[in-house]
């Protein structure tokens, strides 16, 4: 088919990731530093669950889920999801107690284009622990302009 | 030799027993979820409207939905499924929004409703979701058949800028790939639809609005007899695939 | 007022985790965005949700334009007692909505 060809043609690769700038780091990297206050993030216990792949970033369902016994005197007091490459590194934080029982919160997210999210519990004794995740946003091909 | 031909008979049968697919496979397994699990699909919340709108009277003195259809659970069960339909009253054919609209100027003394209005989406997503989960089945009418066919011509007819077809996308290149996306087979099987490029509720027109556009056509009049017919060629393509309303696409 | 989706549990065992969801109309105009005419939309988004059981706080977030148009959140809770459960949530333009469930723990 000739003319499908060309559609196919112009469509430009969705898999080509250009390197985040030096400003997407820095405002991803200054987002954490406010919610951690300065304390370093140890990995683990966190786990961000997201697509690797995302066909559309309009709203992209995400969930954190913390290893914790949430009790009164070891629990999760926040949640903190950051981005890297939207206008603004904030997504969502969310406050807990002993009383949420468990550790977890589930979204639907925007993703402006393939990035890194970042998930950061904070703990009850002051700790901070995260997960890091890559996911690509692939291009839509019939957006409506 | 034998083998062969049967790996191929067998082949011949599953390509034939997955001729048809509803653009819900066609997704990654979360927006499959989003669908699925209305706790989660925001297409719902425009059902919900409509399931409000159903029971309220367009004006103090009119009748509402309910005064006559009663509980639409029962009364508009597979009504969808056999739009768009043949209007005895306009001797044409007749879509299930214009329906509701018409039925609002005619029957409701209400104000006119305008296509794609959040009101006009409500409705028809609530009157369509009494359908989820049923074969879709046009009407055998004679009267619809000559739309019918001319929404197949305008189906195969090449247009825009771009000079395609839709038969070329979603017949010939179905399943395969456009940038990120896989073309669907444009079956109509969940609208109104919650897509997330509008992230809002739109209609098949819309969707058909979209496509025009994006071959660099000038895209047919909301409620046009164009759409219509279209509308009714692609269900009685579809005839037999099952109701999604609300479906989530990409 | 924007039509609103829960997903809240009418009976439940005393000390029983329950997941929650709740999901609301509403655009979530980032405030980066140009309409047809070039214009950027001026910023309307929800930008808390606050879950009570019992008139106390168990859940509360802060959310950003990133969040999705239809703000879909999913959290957990202990069955405590019998009684309310109320969502809020509260936005640019004055938006304020609340939602209240009844639920029952044996």
């Amino acid at each position: 088919m000739k003319v499908t060809r060309r559609v196919l043609l112009a469509a430009p690769g969705a898999l080509l990731l250009p390197a985040p700038t030096l400003a997407d780091r820095q405002s991803l990297a200054a987002a954490l530093q406010e919610f951690t206050r300065g304390q370093p993030m140890r990995e683990g216990r966190v786990r961000l669950d997201v697509s690797p792949l995302v066909e559309n970033g309009n709203a992209v369902p995400i969930s954190v889920a913390v290893e914790t016994p949430m009790t009164a005197a070891d629990h999760v007091r926040r949640i903190g999801v950051f981005n890297e490459r939207n206008p603004q590194p904030n997504v969502i934080i969310a406050q807990f107690g002993p009383r949420a029982g468990r550790a977890y919160l589930a979204t639907h997210i925007r993703l402006a284009t393939s990035q890194a999210l970042v998930a950061v519990a904070e703990m009850s004794d002051g700790s901070f622990w995260a997960q890091r995740v890559e996911v690509v946003v692939t291009l839509a091909a019939c957006v409506e302009g | 030799m034998k083998r062969i031909l049967f790996a191929l008979l067998a082949y011949c049968s599953m390509a034939g027993a997955e001729e048809r697919r509803s653009g819900l496979l066609d997704m990654r397994p979360e927006a499959q979820a989003m669908q699925r699990d209305d706790s989660m699909n925001p297409g719902m919340l425009w059902v919900l409207e409509g399931e409000a709108l159903w029971g309220r009277k367009p004006s103090p003195s009119a009748q509402s939905c309910a005064d006559c259809h009663g509980d639409a659970a029962s009364s508009m069960r597979g009504v969808a499924a056999r739009y768009p339909a043949f209007d005895q009253a306009s001797g044409s054919a007749i879509d299930l929004a214009g329906r509701i609209i018409q039925c609002r100027e005619t029957r409701q003394a209400g104000t006119p409703l305008a296509r794609e209005s959040q009101e006009v989406l409500a409705l028809t997503s609530f009157v369509a979701h009494q359908s989820r989960g049923l074969p879709i089945a046009p009407p055998e009418d004679a009267g619809m058949r000559a739309t019918r066919e001319a929404g197949q011509r305008l189906y195969m007819t090449r247009m825009g800028q771009i000079d395609l077809s839709c038969a070329q996308c979603h017949d010939d290149h179905a399943g395969r790939r456009l940038a990120g996306s896989i073309i669907p087979q444009g079956h109509p099987t969940g609208y109104p639809i919650y897509r997330l490029e509008w992230q809002a509720l739109g209609s098949l027109q819309r969707r058909l609005r979209g496509c025009m556009n994006g071959v660099r056509a000038e895209p047919f009049a909301y409620g046009s007899a164009e759409f219509i017919a279209i509308e009714s060629y692609l269900m009685e393509r579809a005839r037999g695939m099952v109701l999604e309303t609300p479906a989530i696409r990409p | 007022m924007a039509r609103v989706l829960l997903r809240v549990p009418t009976s439940v065992e005393k000390g029983a985790v329950i997941e929650m969801r709740a999901l609301i109309q509403h655009v979530m105009e980032t405030g980066y965005r140009p309409n047809a005419e070039g214009v950027v939309q001026p910023r309307d988004i929800i930008w808390k949700f606050t879950c009570r059981y019992g008139g106390e706080v168990v859940f509360n977030a802060t959310l950003s334009p990133a969040i999705a148009a239809n703000p879909f959140i999913a959290f957990t809770t202990i069955a405590t007692q019998s009684g309310l459960i109320t969502f809020t949530w509260e936005g640019d333009n004055g938006f304020a909505q609340t939602e209240t469930r009844h639920i029952t723990v044996t």
